[in-house]
């Protein structure tokens, strides 16, 4: 699937949602079934700066394509994580440095998109596309 | 007679909503409200008599003048400063504390020793270490104990000939222990030390009397009690004032300038460089009269009674685990829920309308003897009602129904 079509399928899902409670309740249980980072990618180096509950993001390229796994200490957080990898993992690098990210205004959690915003969800973002920039430039 | 329903309609902020739901303000350790009084000096101010003070002979100048340095009678009068020209109006707390730390540079040679406490804000730990790098002192601490009090007879232990300067706040930001001030400060002198004293917390509850205190510097900040931010003050006592070197050069602070040479000016204005925040001084002034006419023993007496009937409900729920238990504390409370990342708890609690603070509260030694990555904190003020304390109390619930 393209990155476009996960992004619309998850606009259609949280579209359901009622009220915060619900689109909460699915981002925790999200969060919960999260793959979980390999311990030994658990490292200081790995974790992104700018949050408030720490994360940890490892990537890897197979067959020209990047794969994310991720893990936090806080539940909300790995849900975030968990939405942004079922977008991003398995993708064309170029994708990814090409895509955008309206789909989380269209989700409903625009607030986690302020830069001040504690959870650091911008900083995740940015560093996915570091990778993806990296493989990228590998690829050329 | 104390009427909290009255109080909360001179805050028109506590009428607003957030998330859709009525907002419930418990972050006010980190910055208190401001009410209509304190918000109607601003606007008198700049609809009046904005001008720049001290310099001008025009009429304006000289109405901005007069309040600001009103304000500041008012506040040498809150903290019972046997002199005006004891109070420094500063940027807030940080400001006054690093004013302080620059001057003691001169003053300390390699092997003397400063002493702070493990309840330290990192704005009270940072710039000793870097007065340390500066001027070769020594750094210690006086270590807390489970309940998050400081433990004196260590402090004891750790005072010698060597012992210039010891720092410790009067409450601390993360626990809400109310440290005994009194007895650390008398300990200190015998030893021929200063004491600065960190007022950031204690000044929307206490009304530190800094005579009796015998305290050398006290500082605090104007948006912690019902004032508005970037203003503050720092009481030191004359001959200390006069002792320190001045913190910034520019204008307002100098008698004479040539390009030989400068003669500084008079207290205060020695360390007051440049235009100050003359709107913020006034209110700040217009602050202390608002909380005085309210009353501090009526303000900390209600305090005590929304803390106690918190803690009790908290305590309640099962897996929730309250970290400064000090027999002598503030209305602050900071705790979390076994298994579950504060920070989970605040970002549901929001949603709910509920403003808490989460994380390390600027006080990571504290997490770490702690070993938590950081509590939710939930402070209380006089304007603060038991039906709110009520809505955190069911929204922790729903939080930890929901993350469980």
């Amino acid at each position: 699937m393209t990155i476009k079509a996960i992004q619309e399928e998850l606009i259609d899902e949280f579209s359901m949602f009622e009220d915060w409670e619900e689109r909460y309740q699915y981002m925790i249980d999200l969060g919960k079934t999260l793959p979980l980072i390999d311990e030994r990618y658990k490292t200081e180096e790995n974790i992104i700066k700018g949050c408030q509950s720490k994360v940890w993001v490892h990537a890897e390229m197979n067959d020209d394509k990047v794969a994310f796994t991720a893990d936090s200490d806080a539940i909300i957080t790995k849900g975030i994580i968990a939405i942004l990898i079922r977008v991003f993992s398995n993708q064309h690098p170029q994708d990814i440095i090409d895509a955008d990210t309206d789909f989380i205004d269209e989700i409903g959690l625009k607030e986690h998109l302020s830069p001040t915003r504690a959870n650091g969800l911008v900083s995740m973002i940015k560093q996915l596309k570091m990778y993806a920039i990296a493989y990228q430039t590998q690829l050329n | 007679m104390f009427q909290v329903e009255d109080i909360r309609k001179d805050f028109p902020i506590l009428q607003r909503k957030v998330n859709g739901k009525p907002l419930v303000y418990f972050d006010n350790a980190a910055t208190s409200q401001t009410p209509q009084h304190v918000i109607d000096a601003i606007v008198d101010y700049y609809s009046n008599y904005n001008a720049n003070i001290h310099r001008g002979v025009h009429s304006l100048s000289q109405e901005a003048t007069d309040h600001y340095e009103e304000a500041r009678l008012k506040i040498q009068k809150h903290f019972n400063a046997k002199e005006t020209h004891e109070i420094i109006m500063t940027s807030g707390t940080t400001h006054g504390i690093n004013l302080v730390a620059s001057g003691f540079t001169s003053l300390l040679k390699k092997g003397d020793e400063i002493l702070v406490s493990a309840l330290e804000h990192h704005s009270n730990i940072v710039p000793w270490q870097m007065l340390c790098e500066r001027s070769g002192a020594i750094l210690k601490v006086i270590p807390m104990n489970d309940e998050g009090e400081l433990v004196i007879s260590a402090y004891d232990n750790l005072l010698s000939e060597k012992t210039k300067l010891v720092f410790v706040n009067h409450i601390s930001n993360a626990l809400g222990t109310i440290n005994p001030i009194e007895t650390i400060i008398k300990k200190a002198h015998v030893v021929g030390a200063a004491v600065l004293i960190d007022g950031a917390q204690a000044c929307p509850h206490i009304k530190a009397d800094v005579q009796a205190l015998n305290v050398d510097f006290y500082v605090a900040s104007a948006h912690k009690m019902c004032g508005p931010t970037g203003v503050g003050m720092l009481y030191g006592k004359e001959e200390w004032l006069n002792k320190l070197p001045p913190y910034q050069g520019g204008g307002e602070m100098i008698a004479e300038v040539s390009f030989e040479g400068t003669t500084y000016a008079d207290l205060p204005h020695k360390f007051e460089a440049g235009t100050p925040n003359i709107c913020g001084g006034i209110a700040f002034g217009a602050a202390i009269d608002y909380m005085n006419a309210i009353g501090f023993e009526e303000i900390s007496a209600y305090e005590h009674e929304l803390l106690e009937y918190a803690t009790k409900q908290l305590l309640e729920i099962e897996g929730l685990k309250i970290y400064g238990t000090a027999k002598n504390k503030t209305s602050v409370i900071s705790f979390n829920l076994k298994g579950i990342h504060p920070y989970d708890i605040g970002t549901l609690l929001d949603k709910m309308g509920i403003a808490v603070r989460t994380g390390h509260h600027c006080a990571q030694p504290i997490m770490d003897y702690f070993k938590i990555p950081g509590t939710v904190r939930a402070s209380f003020a006089f304007y603060n009602n038991k039906q709110e304390i009520d809505a955190l109390v069911e929204g922790v619930k729903k939080a930890k129904m929901m993350l469980s």
